[in-house]
């Protein structure tokens, strides 16, 4: 679950945190050879040439991606030892266990770049990478679970497909599994709401204060409207960013809008409403402010967040050492009885 | 045909269901990625677990008990699950004291338990309650692979370095004395010993005390001795954590009785 990617710079994949420039006309047989490709709308692999920009602006974002998932598992986790049935227990432990593995692959296509995961999560450690900041916001009540996976899950989606023809070929690849996943997830998100929907008063009251809580930020999720969007031009032209942060916020506000009606909540925004001419809904105006401050690391959650993957990987540290060492032991006793 | 008494499926639920809540406490604060989302696994398998067996024992209790209502409104002193089970992921504290997890404790436990849950689900898959036997044979796999994943960290641990092989032995040192629970029948598991339905767990401790003594040499790991007090929470007399474990487990439930998630 991961939006607003290639627009939000940070220091991971750009040291200096200068804007990238647009490149150059071609001028060696091997950049032409990209820009042809590219151009072709082929795929780039691993051990194709590729500009070093083209190369920084994957790992940006790639691992900016995973460390989304990673942290995204935090407030939904927050749930699990709460959930309200068995059977919700068990598809919540499931789900972020999704995440995690969308981690995980995320991982490794960002280190055919030639970044190690261990590097990345250094990145993410000291503050240098971001993440998604729809993570950096409570999870107050049990329907918190259920719209995170209808409407951040929607979100991510929406963001996620046009990845799926992304020019980088591990990437593209492995965003159709994490695709797959995460519609599963906001199905699963939408029917646990549709129950409590059908529940009593206070269920109802439950699921209408977590899209209250959320819509807005949602929607801030696309990432900076196009006209504020630093990286946005760069990422069409090679094929990364496909479509634009304001057409993506709107595909997903018009199929959202009659999602909510069957549900039977309502979208807190008294400026949405369908306008015949454009085809589309008109919606109010994002906080924007808001929105770069929990950015920028001041939100409701994200020292919380931060600091809690920070402590699992050093409370974990003798761990990966233990195994380390093990290993080396038993590569030791091999090669001294082969010897 | 002979049945399980209903008891006795809940002692074996009631060992799922909260197991499956201790090691889901892990989930996003792994030690690596890797272990994260293995430790879900295992909790998602012993969840899956407790919801048979409950659906199973709702089923023969009737009288509108659902695999909810045996998990969510059943008190502490009604839970039969092994004192084992429900002891933080940590070393020994009282209740209300605060620490750090350990994953040592958590693989440890994971080992003492799964390592009797292969026998048991093995001698069960035979049972001549066919409900039960499927359950048993579904779980048996499952449990195969919890042991040999929680056996491996020990052997890791124990080989692995000085910290390791200290915190892996303090856990030993820690759990083992709770393991003497498994071999003192309760009146459930003596009751569905004399239905025919389930083997008398005293018979598989041979087998049980080799695959730990297999798995300790590996790890050079000592066996602790053991003498004195045997927890009795399968009779329904538990430690002071699992009433804060239900207390959060089953507060959201409770709070909206009746209702349907």
């Amino acid at each position: 679950m991961y939006t607003q990617a290639m627009d939000i710079p940070d220091e991971s994949g750009n040291p200096g945190g200068k804007k990238l420039s647009v490149v150059p006309p071609p001028q060696s047989e091997q950049e032409a050879a990209f820009e042809a490709r590219i151009d072709a709308d082929g795929r780039i692999e691993p051990q194709d040439w590729m500009p070093e920009a083209y190369r920084k602006t994957l790992v940006r974002q790639i691992s900016q991606h995973a460390h989304s998932e990673i942290v995204g598992m935090l407030p939904e986790g927050n749930w699990i030892s709460r959930a309200p049935s068995l059977k919700r227990k068990a598809i919540l432990i499931a789900k972020v266990q999704d995440e995690g593995g969308h981690g995980l692959y995320l991982y490794s296509a960002a280190e055919t770049l030639g970044t190690s995961r261990g590097d990345m999560i250094d990145g993410l450690h000291s503050g240098k990478a971001k993440y998604s900041s729809i993570f950096n916001y409570p999870t107050l009540n049990w329907a918190d679970v259920g719209v995170i996976g209808w409407l951040v899950d929607g979100a991510a989606i929406m963001n996620q497909i046009p990845l799926c023809r992304c020019s980088y070929g591990p990437y593209a690849r492995a965003m159709i599994r994490v695709c797959k996943e995460e519609s599963f997830h906001q199905r699963q998100g939408y029917e646990a709401l549709l129950v409590m929907m059908k529940g009593s008063e206070a269920q109802r009251r439950m699921v209408q204060d977590a899209v209250n809580r959320l819509w807005w930020k949602c929607l801030a999720m696309f990432g900076p409207p196009d006209a504020d969007s630093p990286h946005s031009a760069q990422g069409m032209r090679w094929g990364i960013k496909r479509i634009s942060n304001d057409e993506l916020r709107q595909k997903f506000i018009d199929a959202t809008v009659p999602q909510a009606k069957v549900l039977g909540v309502t979208l807190p925004d008294p400026d949405l409403k369908w306008n015949e001419e454009r085809g589309h809904h008109d919606y109010g105006q994002i906080d924007w402010q808001e929105f770069w401050n929990t950015v920028e690391g001041n939100g409701p959650c994200n020292k919380e967040r931060l600091a809690t993957r920070v402590k699992a990987h050093k409370d974990g540290q003798w761990v990966r050492d233990a195994a380390l060492a093990h290993a080396q032991k038993q590569r030791a006793r091999a090669d001294k009885e082969a010897a | 045909m002979s049945t399980a008494p209903n008891d006795y499926l809940l002692h074996l639920a009631d060992n799922a269901v909260v197991l499956g809540q201790r090691d889901a406490e892990w989930c996003g604060h792994g030690p690596i990625l890797e272990e994260d989302l293995a430790l879900a696994n295992v909790s998602l398998d012993l969840i899956g677990q407790a919801r048979l067996l409950y659906q199973l024992a709702a089923t023969r209790i009737g009288n509108g008990a659902t695999e909810d209502t045996l998990a969510y409104f059943r008190d502490d002193t009604e839970f039969r699950n092994y004192t084992l089970v429900e002891l933080p992921n940590h070393g020994a504290l009282v209740g209300y004291a605060a620490s750090d997890r350990d994953y040592a404790t958590t693989i440890v436990r994971n080992f003492l338990y799964s390592a009797l849950m292969v026998l048991v689900w093995d001698a069960l898959q035979k049972s001549p309650d066919a409900d039960l036997a499927a359950i048993a044979a579904k779980s048996l796999k499952e449990a195969r692979y919890h042991l040999h994943h929680a056996a491996d960290w020990v052997v890791k641990f124990g080989d692995g370095t000085e910290e390791s092989h200290a915190r892996a032995q303090a856990a030993l040192d820690h759990l083992f004395p709770y393991t003497e629970e498994f071999w003192t029948p309760s009146a459930a598991e003596d009751a569905a010993i004399a239905s025919g339905a389930a083997t008398d767990v005293r018979t598989l401790r041979a087998a049980w005390d080799a695959i730990v003594a297999d798995t300790l040499a590996e790890a050079t790991l000592k066996r602790p001795d053991v003498r004195g007090y045997v927890p009795e929470g399968k009779h329904g007399r538990h430690s002071e954590h699992l009433s804060y474990l239900l207390g959060e487990m089953q507060g959201l439930a409770r709070a909206h009785p009746g209702a349907t998630w």
